[in-house]
């Protein structure tokens, strides 16, 4: 039920995250739109299960708590480098341009 | 058209459309909250699709925890006050339409590709494992059966994930 448009839906919010990486500049509206990408692909994985069995769920759980733990490193890199910027846009953090 | 038809395009439409005010909001705030919409109506996806279980924590984890951390970070960095705005230029506008559409183009193909009819289940076998174990002890029975060594990695990477943001955000240890 709903597999082919869920599949599409997915695409579509898929592409939508990546040109939002692509828009912006801000460090944490990039972040949103990875984690937009992930849900994406949540969304795949929960249809996929109607016909393929449970376990597609279960990875739903495992890309969920790799969210979180991605989310805190990745705000605690963006709070530390705006100590030192005082900036979270990406075109003044520039330091490995060299 | 059925109701659940209904609701199901409903959501999805709002779902895509609230994921693009989030890209295009100029207020890092606005984009949170178009993205706490966005999860929502997945939320009320994935229990169309039979994973009610995956709805709630959707609204808990994604909705509740995660996205309140990011509401925390631009409230602690003071960015959420209208300003400027960061969307990039037309140059980077049009690159971000044209890849944007390009991936579209590709995974058109995703909504077509069908699994082999080998390795499908039944129609309706999974909402009878739901009716025989419950909606959490269809999940819960696998998770600490096959996937049990994952799970408990899983523990040691959150372990990690909380050790390295007090180290990193933290000014002096």
């Amino acid at each position: 039920m709903f597999l082919g448009p869920s599949l599409a839906v997915s695409a579509v919010l898929f592409a939508i995250g990546t040109a939002g990486v692509l828009l912006r500049r801000n460090a944490i509206v990039i972040f949103m739109c990875v984690e937009l990408m992930l849900n994406a692909v949540n969304l795949t994985f929960v249809a996929f299960a109607q016909r393929l069995g449970v376990s597609g769920q279960i990875f739903v759980f495992f890309v969920m708590a790799v969210a979180a733990a991605e989310a805190a490193v990745g705000l605690a890199i963006i709070i530390a480098v705006y100590r030192h910027k005082e900036t979270v846009d990406l075109q003044h953090i520039n330091l490995l341009k060299g | 058209m059925t109701l659940l038809k209904i609701v199901y395009w409903a959501f999805a439409g709002f779902a895509v459309v609230a994921a693009g005010m989030c890209i295009t909001r100029r207020n890092p705030l606005a984009s949170a909250l178009w993205l706490v919409q966005t999860l929502f109506c997945l939320a009320v996806l994935y229990t169309i699709l039979d994973a009610p279980f995956i709805g709630v924590l959707q609204v808990l984890v994604y909705a509740g925890a995660i996205m309140v951390l990011f509401l925390f970070v631009i409230m602690l960095l003071n960015i959420g006050r209208p300003g400027a705005g960061d969307l990039r230029g037309l140059a980077g506008a049009a690159a971000a339409a044209v890849l944007g559409a390009g991936l579209l183009f590709q995974l058109r193909a995703l909504p077509r590709a069908a699994p082999p009819d080998a390795i499908q289940l039944p129609t309706g076998s999974l909402e009878a494992i739901q009716h025989q174990q419950g909606v959490v002890g269809a999940i819960a029975a696998p998770l600490f059966d096959t996937y049990l060594v994952p799970f408990e990695i899983t523990s040691l990477l959150l372990l990690a994930a909380v050790v390295g943001a007090v180290v990193l955000a933290k000014r002096r240890l």
